[in-house]
């Protein structure tokens, strides 16, 4: 038989027909909605008179555009709480299970999935959000779909979809003190482009990934579309088995031991064939930063932004960067001041993610000129960082921490960056506006956000960890 | 979705010779809270197309009177980013029924074709030259003949044959759209689930 990818496998076998000269029809196992693209895929349903078939399959939060304060009054802004309401509403009418606001689970779709026991190996996941390829992580072939792809799901289960092609990530070697995941990812997308793997799907392997928490993998898989892939997906492996034990409602069930020997066999054939090969090495990473309006324009927190030359592509884009910025091609960005921080999102709003940044403002102090945000990804998180004290901590330090949701990655809520003010975010998008009117963003790590807050500057931080 | 039916289109055409356009500038997600499909439009490009005072930037190319069409040109990685549909409906909502690039962002290209917005990749090489003429000449008009997968400069100038699926092409000259053609399969899906369930 030919050796196949992992991908290749769990696609394969959720194609209930293939369309002559057209895509597959996919079958997928777990879908996920929330409140800012589903309201007009009901809409659709309604319109064509029909019901949500698998509505067990469908599992629906309130994230994107929720405050992350007082979250028990009211929702402020009306169009904001008509479109919460909305999604209460089509649940209950179509037998959807939904998170709303203070449901202890309640949060950020792609961290409530995982967390819960939603997202399992060898699944196809999809959801009307573009970093649905977190999921990955998991070894599912997950991706982000439109309100129309939405809408055939809740009516049919299946999505068509063309295969995309395969690219293999490899990374080797294990990533430096200070360093992180989403240091790698940054890396990776910084080298291969915004636009680098489109029409790809991804997987990621080797030994720095293979070292990876969970959390960390899915800091990894959540940035895949920020090169333009699909998705990205890493093979399950101990800690995939040992992070869903953990799980109570899926170590409980009755047929966890049979699920566990299928996601053991879950891995690409040695010898499959992908259509590009990429190889990193994660000993030479260092702490990473964007000094553009996307992903792609990063580089190592101590590095000078690169020249334009005239083989550039783009120059036109490169130079309109540059002015929203602020920034000049061949400065350093270490040491200019930073207004705003941010630690949270479906990339960075994990519960390890909130360890970093505590461990490193742990006894010291916030900048005084530095406003912070630190949203947690969700209920389950808030909660265990209060368990494990870190609230307080963070308060002594000057922090607040505050109630889960997207917040200020896209700003939605109120939670936005005044324009023309430096936000150092642990986010995935750096574009224009992306965190309010005239916002400038430094995409970067949790650690690399707190060494911001407590210096006010841009820092490498690890100059302020401790042994 | 509007069900229209694409065949041939002539008109003129908007260039935007930008890259990696995402869809947070195509539309802010601060008008991402309405719950229908209609009037996205208003605040296509919105960030760019008016200052902070809310007046209209003349220096943006939709506010430039010597050009209008139903073609968008731009550069390559259009529609990066967020999955959010409503930047397909936006520029549907504001009049535009096809976008050229030569590199078109996943995600965007399929909520395109969900909605009749065709999308058409051409050679980088053939999209600079597009690029200057429109740029140069606000009256270039292009044709686009779906059925020939044909993008023509008019009245004879250059032509380059473009790729679509041939399911979605069907789809976009009959109006038809996928949620008809997944209802028509239903007896299939539930076969395929069937299977998968006495298989676990």
């Amino acid at each position: 038989m030919t050796p196949q990818t992992l991908f290749d496998k769990i696609w394969d076998s959720h194609v209930v027909r293939s369309v002559e000269k057209g895509p597959d029809v996919l079958y997928i196992d777990q879908h996920f909605i929330h409140e800012v693209t589903s309201p007009q895929a009901f809409n659709g349903l309604k319109e064509r008179g029909i019901p949500v078939f698998r509505p067990d399959k469908t599992l629906a939060t309130a994230d994107h555009n929720i405050p992350t304060k007082d979250q028990h009054l009211p929702i402020k802004d009306e169009l904001s709480r008509n479109q919460v309401e909305k999604l209460a509403e089509n649940c209950k009418k179509y037998g959807i299970e939904f998170f709303g606001l203070n449901h202890p689970k309640n949060g950020i779709v792609h961290v409530i999935g995982p967390e819960l026991g939603y997202t399992l190996p060898g699944m196809t996941i999809v959801c009307g959000d573009s970093h649905t390829s977190t999921h990955g992580a998991f070894g599912t072939i997950a991706f982000g779909i439109g309100t129309s792809e939405v809408e055939m799901v809740l009516a049919t289960q299946c999505v068509l979809q063309s295969k995309p092609k395969k690219m293999k990530i490899s990374v080797s070697g294990l990533l430096q003190k200070g360093v992180t995941s989403k240091d790698l990812i940054l890396h990776i997308i910084s080298q291969l482009s915004t636009n680098g793997a489109t029409g790809y799907f991804i997987e990621y392997s080797g030994s720095a990934l293979k070292a990876l928490s969970m959390e960390g993998r899915m800091t990894i898989c959540n940035m895949s579309i920020e090169m333009g892939a699909r998705g990205g997906l890493i093979a399950p492996d101990e800690t995939t088995i040992k992070y869903l034990s953990q799980i109570p409602s899926l170590s409980g069930r009755s047929d966890f031991n049979s699920l566990l020997k299928n996601w053991k066999e879950l891995k690409s054939d040695p010898g499959a064939v992908f259509d590009r090969e990429h190889e990193f090495h994660a000993n030479e990473i260092k702490p990473m930063i964007t000094y553009g309006t996307n992903p792609g324009m990063g580089m190592a927190v101590d590095a000078t932004i690169p020249l334009i030359t005239s083989k550039s592509a783009g120059i036109a884009s490169f130079i309109k960067s540059h002015e929203y910025m602020g920034f000049k091609p061949g400065m350093k960005i270490l040491g200019h001041r930073v207004d705003y921080v941010f630690l949270g999102s479906c990339t960075n709003g994990r519960i390890e993610d909130i360890r970093a940044f505590t461990q490193l403002v742990k006894g010291k102090k916030k900048a005084p000129d530095v406003t912070a945000l630190i949203v947690p990804g969700s209920k389950r998180v808030e909660q265990q960082a209060i368990n494990e004290g870190l609230d307080k901590i963070l308060k002594d330090a000057g922090f607040e921490l505050r109630q889960p949701g997207c917040s200020s990655c896209l700003a939605m809520n109120e939670d936005k960056i005044p324009a023309g003010k430096f936000s150092v975010s642990t986010s995935n998008r750096n574009f224009e506006g992306r965190q309010g009117p005239g916002a400038r963003t430094l995409l970067v790590s949790p650690l690399t956000a707190a060494a911001a807050a407590v210096t006010g500057k841009i820092t490498d931080p690890r100059d302020l960890l401790n042994d | 979705m509007p069900k229209v039916k694409f065949d041939i289109l002539e008109t003129t055409c908007v260039p935007l010779p930008l890259e990696n356009i995402d869809t947070d500038q195509i539309i802010p997600a601060r008008f991402l809270s309405a719950t229908s499909r209609e009037g996205f439009g208003d605040n296509l490009f919105r960030d760019w197309r008016y200052n902070k005072s809310g007046e209209k930037n003349s220096e943006f190319i939709l506010n430039d009177p010597r050009y209008s069409g139903k073609v968008l040109i731009t550069g390559k990685n259009f529609g990066c980013g967020s999955s959010r549909e409503h930047a397909v409906w936006a520029i549907y909502d504001y009049g535009f029924r096809a976008v050229v690039s030569s590199d078109l962002a996943d995600i965007f290209r399929n909520n395109s074709l969900n909605n009749g917005l065709l999308p058409v990749v051409v050679p980088a090489k053939f999209l600079k030259y597009l690029l200057d003429l429109t740029g140069k000449d606000p009256d270039t008009r292009v044709r686009i003949d779906l059925g020939k997968q044909l993008f023509s400069v008019m009245p004879a100038g250059e032509s380059v044959r473009f790729e679509i699926n041939q399911y979605k092409k069907e789809c976009l000259m009959k109006g038809l759209d996928d949620i008809d053609y997944l209802l028509s399969i239903m007896d299939l899906i539930k076969a395929y689930e069937f299977r998968n369930t006495l298989g676990k």
